[in-house]
């Protein structure tokens, strides 16, 4: 049991830092605390990923001492998709920090729920009127 | 290799560039620029489901120097082209026939940068059905993701992004749960490429390992996939999206967004997981529940609330329900018929929605029982709504008909599910009866139409006096009536075509299906 | 797997658990940026320092001055937690608690079931990477393996990236944008955000002009950061990094500056119409390259471009280009990302 935690650390952390950064996204009320979520979530696959590269032992993807053989680096791959999609959740990250500015600005609150509330209350008074 | 092969790769490449080239021009020339560009890729989709049609073999194209494994590559056959031009066709028809919603609801200044997110979201849309590797899938779902969010809250309104932040979080979920699943495939299998994933995984389930793992896996990409397709529990944001944006994005957004994800879930069974190591984990009796309660629910959703565009938006929650109902039950008939209704329904619902828009205008909450006598006032958008509703309610002679026709066909001799879908189908069509046919009585009800001609004439008087309120430039022009009638009845006669005469598109898709793996 | 890396593990589940407990917005956006930072060290453990500059650049700076321009905005207000007392929300919120420990149970299952992690007889050590090692010098003659897998074998990724970014930007502008209204009249609903952005004009971002220490240091370190960003996108087929991270740092660079010396001053050079400018000339540079390289590959042509001796500056073909594309890109981006939640315009 042990041995299999240690062994699978980095996995087990992921899966943990994946599941907080979930719940955090779905069930917080506050839309910066759901956007930080977000990151969480997003930063604990990438570290999954990467993990999956590392070889113990092995040097980083970049040519040293001239050697071409694939024994001497650890697996580029993990890298390559961890630094594409850290580029989606910066883009993502801004996209929803901008909403959050202009609900704000309109419902001077940042608790989803009362912007829905407000939003629904507006609708009703646009029909009365 | 002949040049036809380049057309797929073509076609994204003129999307993004249009894309691209409306960022820097204002909003005529960036209108008419999205629709050139549609337009061009719609006839290389033409050209490319007619070639594959021919060959009756699909292709792999290497986008750059290396083969597969180590390069990307995108694949193309009839399924591909089919879905191509389907999507070209609701993106190029919405966008002609709402000029006047995104004249009058964007901001002048603003305008550009709807038909560049148009573009960017075909161009995705289209790298999605063409991909062949499961992160490049990632990628464009991202960006899909973001246009579609661009989409919702284009009117800039507190409403609207509102419902375009619900949209996102909900999406985000679904993304979060497609990339793990995504990085737990690549753990297991170290492939991203489709192909080689498939083999991996085959042998893997012939070894007995990882048997729950796979499972797993498979359950955390369908249930994120299906989350942003807008399946049954989670389909909260949809009616909200759907009824705030602007005509054109309800249309596109219903109308070929939503089903862009569930082709990639049909490309997960066939050609990543495998059919049958995909049937093993069980989770298509997950997707045919769920499909089934949506199609319930998501009509009586329908019929309780009374807003028009509301109540479209539950529609399409109730026939996307459809769609993963003919996917979970899990017979290669069942994937046509699913791919058949996602084409149909895809064809209906933005023409409900085109239609719809003539007589709710630019409002977002108009009741049903505000349609009274509308129909006499606007025949053509009438009688296009009419037809569509139809369609969607599974009335011979319209595409819907055949759609049902072969969902129930596919479900015979499948046990309880054969009992289960049959069932659902009928109860969702007598909902379907009662809410469409609430909206077709109150259209062709006589009595509010005198009302409605004399405060048309108010209306018209104010407007020539320069009185505010309604400024000149709200009312559509004449052009853009045409226009929009024109793109009603183009799509209305294609519904009707596809209900007539079958045999083309079923015998497409089912030929694509059988090259799928 | 060494000690230093199972702490900093640890630190970033506390860092996870105290962002989601914690009630002042600013301290969990400081928690988060430590979190960021951590996790930059982790990478740099696991050998990649591509992503550690990347992390370091974007995640611990660039997402953080984000949240900063954000919280400055609302004016960092506190998380008040009401309670809510309806019980179809309490059995909401148990049904989901349930989900989320299901979804809990599942992952961890799967992750003692995954191939044993830092051997060599990971799945992943197949003849795709293999590839990309042994012959990524002679065929993308670019010394950082990383680079030559994004940039030329896996390019259509990278290019559906850069797409990503550069829709968010065009979502962004939609949405903070205030364009100089001319003679015509606003829609109502543009109208409601322009009446919104008046009742601004006290918050409107008093940039600290006197603030002597501030200018003095961004005096010194602007340069600097400048200069590194340049290099690390110039060596981006070098060295670690690129032309996404050294945007990054070339972006933070401008921010700095602005805040420093004020937006106006800024403006003389990076305003809406020369960042549109560098966006759309170095995104149809990278769109028009990567078309002819792709049209060249299927074809089966030969591309004739030259790789140059690896190891020098000039070499491996598209890739610096594409690099010094993705950093204009990226640098303009994360600038106008900035400037467009501070004050509503580039």
């Amino acid at each position: 049991m042990w041995e299999q935690i240690y062994n699978h650390f980095n996995d087990i952390v992921a899966a943990i830092l994946f599941v907080i950064g979930f719940s955090n996204l779905l069930f917080q009320k506050n839309l910066i605390k759901k956007i930080i979520g977000l990151n969480i979530m997003d930063v604990a696959i990438y570290l999954l990923l990467a993990s999956q590269g590392y070889i113990s032992g092995r040097l980083a993807p970049i040519l040293s001492g001239g050697s071409e053989n694939a024994a001497t680096y650890i697996n580029p791959i993990p890298s390559g998709l961890v630094l594409t999609g850290i580029v989606v959740s910066v883009s993502v990250t801004a996209l929803m920090l901008s909403m959050t500015i202009r609900l704000y600005r309109k419902y001077k609150t940042l608790d989803l729920d009362e912007i829905l509330i407000k939003v629904r209350k507006e609708k009703d008074n646009k029909e009365e009127s | 290799m002949d040049f036809v092969m380049n057309f797929p790769f073509f076609s994204i490449m003129i999307c993004m560039l249009a894309a691209l080239s409306t960022f820097m021009l204002g909003r005529r020339a960036a209108a008419a620029v999205a629709k050139i560009a549609l337009a061009l890729t719609l006839v290389l989709s033409v050209i490319l489901t007619v070639y594959t049609h021919g060959t009756g073999e699909s292709f792999v194209y290497m986008m750059g120097h290396f083969p597969a494994p180590w390069g990307n590559e995108i694949r193309a056959g009839e399924l591909e082209g089919v879905m191509a031009i389907f999507t070209c066709v609701i993106a190029l028809l919405s966008l002609i026939a709402g000029k006047h919603s995104i004249r009058t609801q964007v901001d002048d200044t603003k305008q550009n940068l709807y038909y560049l997110i148009t573009c960017l979201m075909e161009a995705s849309l289209l790298a999605l059905i063409y991909t062949n590797d499961i992160f490049t899938g990632y990628v464009f779902i991202e960006i899909n993701t973001i246009a579609g969010c661009g989409l919702i809250m284009i009117k800039n309104s507190g409403r609207s992004i509102a419902a375009a932040i619900r949209y996102m979080v909900v999406s985000l979920v679904g993304s979060g749960l497609f990339l793990i699943g995504t990085t737990l495939l690549y753990s297991i299998t170290g492939h991203l490429l489709m192909q080689n994933i498939n083999e991996s995984v085959a042998v893997l389930a012939a070894d007995g390992s990882y048997s729950v793992t796979l499972t797993i896996i498979t359950a955390l990409m369908t249930v994120g996939l299906a989350i942003k397709s807008g399946l049954f529990p989670f389909h909260l944001w949809i009616p909200d999206a759907y009824a705030i944006s602007v005509m054109p994005s309800s249309a596109m957004l219903s109308g070929m967004v939503s089903k862009g994800y569930i082709f990639l879930l049909i490309k997960l069974i066939y050609r990543v997981i495998g059919f049958d190591v995909y049937k093993s984990t069980g989770v298509f009796d997950l997707i045919f529940i769920a499909g089934i309660v949506a199609m319930i629910m998501g009509s009586v959703a329908a019929i309780r609330t009374g807003f028009l565009r509301r109540m479209t938006a539950y529609s399409s929650v109730s026939q996307i329900g459809y769609i993963f109902m003919g996917i979970g039950i899990a017979n290669s008939l069942g994937a046509v018929a699913a791919i058949f209704h996602i084409i149909t329904h895809g064809l209906t619902k933005s023409l409900l929605f085109i239609a719809s828009s003539s007589f709710t205008g630019n409002k977002e909450d108009i009741k049903v029982s505000d349609l009274k006598g509308l129909g006499h006032k606007y025949p053509v958008s009438a009688a296009t709504f009419t037809a569509a509703a139809l369609s969607i309610i599974g009335f011979p002679l319209f595409a819907g008909f055949i759609a049902k026709m072969l969902l129930a066909n596919a479900s015979f001799d499948c046990g309880w599910r054969m009992y289960a879908a049959i069932g659902a189908i009928a109860v969702s069509t007598i909902l379907n009866v009662v809410y469409f046919f609430k909206c077709i009585i109150n259209l062709y009800a006589f009595g509010g139409f005198e009302e409605e001609k004399k405060s048309e004439g108010e209306e018209a008087t104010k407007a020539a006096a320069g009185d505010c309120g309604i400024s000149v430039s709200e009312a559509p022009t004449k052009c853009e009536k045409t226009l929009h009638g024109i793109c009603a009845t183009v799509l209305a006669i294609i519904n009707l075509y596809i209900g007539l005469a079958p045999g083309l598109l079923s015998d497409i898709i089912t030929k694509g299906l059988n090259v799928f793996d | 797997m060494n000690i230093l890396m199972m702490i900093l593990l640890t630190v970033l589940i506390i860092c996870a658990v105290v962002v989601s407990f914690i009630k002042s917005l600013t301290a969990s956006v400081i928690v988060f940026g430590s979190f960021s930072l951590v996790v930059a060290v982790i990478w740099m453990l696991l050998e990649s320092p591509d992503l550690a500059i990347t992390e370091a650049a974007v995640g611990a700076g660039v997402t953080g001055l984000l949240f900063y321009a954000t919280l400055k905005k609302i004016g960092s207000i506190k998380d008040a937690n009401k309670k809510e007392k309806k019980v179809l929300y309490r059995v909401f919120r148990i049904t989901a608690g349930l989900l989320i420990v299901m979804l809990a149970a599942a992952l961890i299952f799967c992750m003692f079931d995954l191939p044993g992690l830092f051997s060599p007889d990971h799945p992943g050590e197949n003849v795709v990477a293999e590839r990309y090692i042994e012959s990524g010098i002679e065929e993308t003659g670019a010394v950082n393996f990383v680079a030559g897998m994004i940039l030329d074998y896996r390019a259509f990724d990278t290019f559906g990236e850069s797409n990503v970014l550069f829709a968010a930007t065009i979502c962004v502008m939609v949405l903070l944008l205030v364009q100089n209204r001319g003679k015509k009249e606003d829609l109502p609903e543009s109208k409601e955000y322009y009446e919104d952005l008046k009742d601004e004009k006290e918050i409107e971002p008093k940039i600290i002009k006197n603030d002597v220490i501030l200018k003095t240091v961004a005096k010194v370190a602007v340069p600097f950061i400048l200069m590194f960003g340049l290099y690390v996108i110039l060596n981006g087929h070098l060295s670690p990094g690129g032309g996404f991270s050294g945007g990054a740092i070339v972006g933070s660079g401008f921010i700095l500056a602005s805040v420093a010396f004020g937006f106006d001053r800024m403006e003389r050079f990076l305003n809406k119409k020369s960042a549109g400018i560098i966006t759309f000339v170095s995104l149809l540079v990278y769109c028009l390259a990567k078309s002819y390289s792709f049209f060249t590959g299927a074809n089966h042509l030969e591309s004739g471009i030259p790789l140059g001796t690896p190891g020098a500056i000039l070499s491996s073909g598209l890739i610096l280009i594409l690099n010094i594309c993705v950093g204009l890109v990226v640098a303009c981006t994360m600038y106008s990302f900035f400037s467009l939640m501070r004050r509503g315009k580039i």
